[in-house]
């Protein structure tokens, strides 16, 4: 059986535990092509003028695959750790379903809503029942899969660590996964990041737990786990870098008020705000993030204290 | 000395509101001024631009509560960003130098009435927990009571003879809801208006126009952010049905909701997702003329219900116009499109017929 992962959303932060689980129930896993212009193009044809960017980035990555696999997998992801999703989760598979109508999409889901006690593991084993697989056979795959996904998670902190130290000047990048290393849109700030001879620091690599603890001493009430955990990321990484780097997709609705948030709190670094969408790719971030690295070089090299 | 109490304004429920201060926590109400061009400009200026509509509304309206001599803000909380407003508001007045109360209801549980009382406390240390308790049942009577007064408006003041009559006898209602002691006085207020209204003489055709407006919950409730689109559309001749109010007494439970959308949905889109596409079939089913969508730009749950809506709209051939608010909205704008849909609107019938 082949499943299609589109390289979307929080492909970019669960992949390594959904394609593991695949494969452990031996399906093949087919993958969308990174992001291009085209895929940016075509999930906008296929959205609202006014979903947000990373919303119409998976529809392109969806329909790419619709006719290259036997089925399609679409979370659907509710609450999640200490707090909400965006809503885009919550409602993401049958957002798929309505827009390909036409196509007759052949979607496998499951669904996880940690507080209506849907845990991981039922979600994966009633995944590995659609799918045609035992029990037993399920909760092996899971907890196999749950070690490669953890492996990811440790590496990427470890990765942050190093980066941390690196003897460079740096940029704490608080970003959701799926738009930061996006293909088309997050990665080429992340090489101009480099190409600055600056350091870039993903928030988003951090230990969840801890970032999740830390988050309490910069917000009380912000709703969302991942942005909670971004949050965090600032808490414990700001004194350690030179700058900090916002990146949205436009118009994303946790980011338009968590973003003003860490302005108005997070007063010992100067902070870059950038917003992509759909019509203007990364152009305008690109001028604008140039010249904050260029500020953050003279400051450094005027002796500037951090 | 009693705090002097605010709340963001919120179409008229301001009454009820001030009714649980004033009468339920011995505590003043500030009764924000009436939404204008400045409170947009005030909530536009100082929000994050990408923030919705709603949340540069109430920015707005909490500035000139202060301005107005509150010196207690109450914001609310919600499932979706209206969970963050009351912090990120509170931080962005701080800053700008005023000093407050802030009681952030977005640590409390509606449900349970019970998580409500540590907030009581701020606003009246000395509250007395039955006193609240008669003005809460009086309150909750004026919602319901303004919900049904404004759903026989919404139907009938298309059809009056009499230009004004509806508007007056639901004014006079809303004057005795604001004196009324007790639930025992709402009540009666609200039999009488409702005794008056059906009163008035109208000229309702056999079959007439009937549209349906669904939406996101701030943006069709507050007839100063939709340009009180619901009786502009309404005295061109139309009924206009809305099942989203504040009582929420017209929707479905979730789960007979969630059983009668399966069609389109198999799960539970998040926030207003699902009684907006539920009241949406609905309309569809029962033959109505047309939909109006409303919400505020960038509104994900709402956004995530179109292609849904799109798809109702195709299945049962119901025209739907989708609106989206920002502080951007010009009444032009609006206004011709809303005359174009009603053209459409009735050209469609005179075909059919
Ligand atoms: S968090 Fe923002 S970018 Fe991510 S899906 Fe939601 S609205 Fe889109």
């Amino acid at each position: 059986m082949k499943i299609g992962i589109p390289r979307a959303l929080l492909y970019h932060y669960y992949g390594p535990l959904w394609e593991a689980f695949f494969r452990a129930l031996d399906c093949e896993v087919v993958l969308s092509a990174p992001t291009t212009k085209a895929t940016v193009e075509r999930g906008s044809r296929r959205s609202i003028d006014e979903a947000c960017l990373s919303s119409k980035i998976y529809m392109g990555h969806a329909e790419e695959l619709l006719d290259r696999c036997d089925a399609l997998f679409v979370p659907r992801m509710a609450d999640e750790r200490e707090g909400i999703m965006c809503s885009k989760f919550e409602a993401l598979y049958d957002l798929t379903e309505n827009t390909f109508r036409d196509r007759r999409p052949a979607l496998v889901d499951f669904e996880i809503d940690r507080r209506a006690k849907k845990g991981e593991r039922k979600a994966f084993v009633s995944l590995g029942k659609k799918l045609g697989k035992g029990r037993l056979a399920s909760n092996l795959a899971y907890f196999s899969a749950l070690r490669a996904f953890e492996e990811d998670r440790s590496r990427r902190a470890a990765a942050l660590e190093d980066s941390l130290n690196a003897d460079k000047f740096k940029f704490l990048v608080l970003a959701h996964p799926y738009v930061i290393f996006d293909d088309y849109v997050g990665r080429p700030l992340v090489e101009l990041i480099r190409a600055q001879g600056a350091e870039p620091v993903f928030g988003c690599d951090a230990d969840f737990a801890s970032c999740l603890q830390a988050s309490y001493r910069l917000t009380e009430s912000l709703p969302w786990s991942f942005s909670r955990a971004l949050c965090g990321a600032a808490v414990l990484y700001a004194n350690r870098v030179d700058g900090i780097v916002l990146v949205s997709a436009f118009p994303c609705g946790p980011d338009s008020l968590v973003n003003e948030i860490l302005i108005r709190r997070v007063r010992n670094r100067p902070i870059l705000q950038l917003t992509l969408d759909a019509q203007d790719g990364t152009a305008g971030a690109e001028t604008r993030l140039e010249s904050f690295a260029d500020i953050i070089r003279m400051r450094r090299e005027a002796g500037h204290e951090r | 000395m009693p705090h002097k109490v605010s709340f963001p304004q919120f179409g008229d429920y301001w009454i009820p509101f001030e009714h649980l201060v004033t009468r339920g926590l011995e505590a003043e109400y500030v009764v924000p001024p009436p939404m204008t061009k400045r409170t947009l400009e005030l909530g536009g200026k100082y929000s994050p631009d990408t923030a919705c509509a709603p949340f540069k509304y109430t920015l707005g309206s909490l500035i000139e509560a202060l301005e107005a001599g509150a010196d207690l803000l109450v914001e609310t909380g919600g499932a979706c960003r209206l969970g963050y407003y009351g912090e990120l508001q509170e931080q962005i007045l701080r800053d700008l130098g005023y000093s407050f109360e802030f009681v952030n209801l977005a640590g409390a549980n509606y449900s349970k009435p019970l998580t409500l009382l540590p907030f009581l406390k701020k606003i009246n240390p000395h509250y007395s927990l039955p006193r609240f308790a008669m003005a809460g049942l009086a309150a909750a009577k004026m919602v319901d009571g303004m919900d049904a007064v404004d759903d026989f408006v919404r139907k009938n003041i298309g059809f009056e003879r009499e230009a004004g009559a509806f508007e007056a006898a639901r004014a006079d209602f809303f004057r005795e809801l604001r004196a009324a002691a007790d639930r025992k006085e709402v009540s009666a207020a609200l039999s009488r208006c409702l005794e008056r209204m059906k009163k008035i003489p109208t000229d309702k055709p056999e079959r007439p126009y009937r549209i349906g407006v669904v939406g996101e919950y701030y943006t069709i409730m507050d007839p100063f952010s939709n340009h009180n689109l619901e009786w502009e559309l309404a005295k061109k001749g139309m009924v206009i049905e809305r099942w989203m109010n504040l009582s929420g007494n017209r929707l479905e439970p979730a789960k007979k909701v969630r059983e009668k959308i399966r069609r389109y949905t198999k799960y539970n889109m998040g926030v207003t997702c699902m009684s907006t596409i539920d009241c949406a079939l609905t309309c569809a089913k029962k033959g109505y003329d047309g939909i109006i969508h409303v919400k505020s730009f960038g509104c994900t749950p709402e956004n995530d219900a179109i292609p849904v809506l799109q798809n109702i709209s195709r299945d049962y051939k119901i025209p739907v116009l989708y609106l989206s608010f920002d502080l951007q909205t010009g009444e032009e704008g609006l206004s011709t499109r809303l005359e174009a849909f009603y053209d459409m609107v009735v050209m469609r019938k005179r075909a059919w017929s």
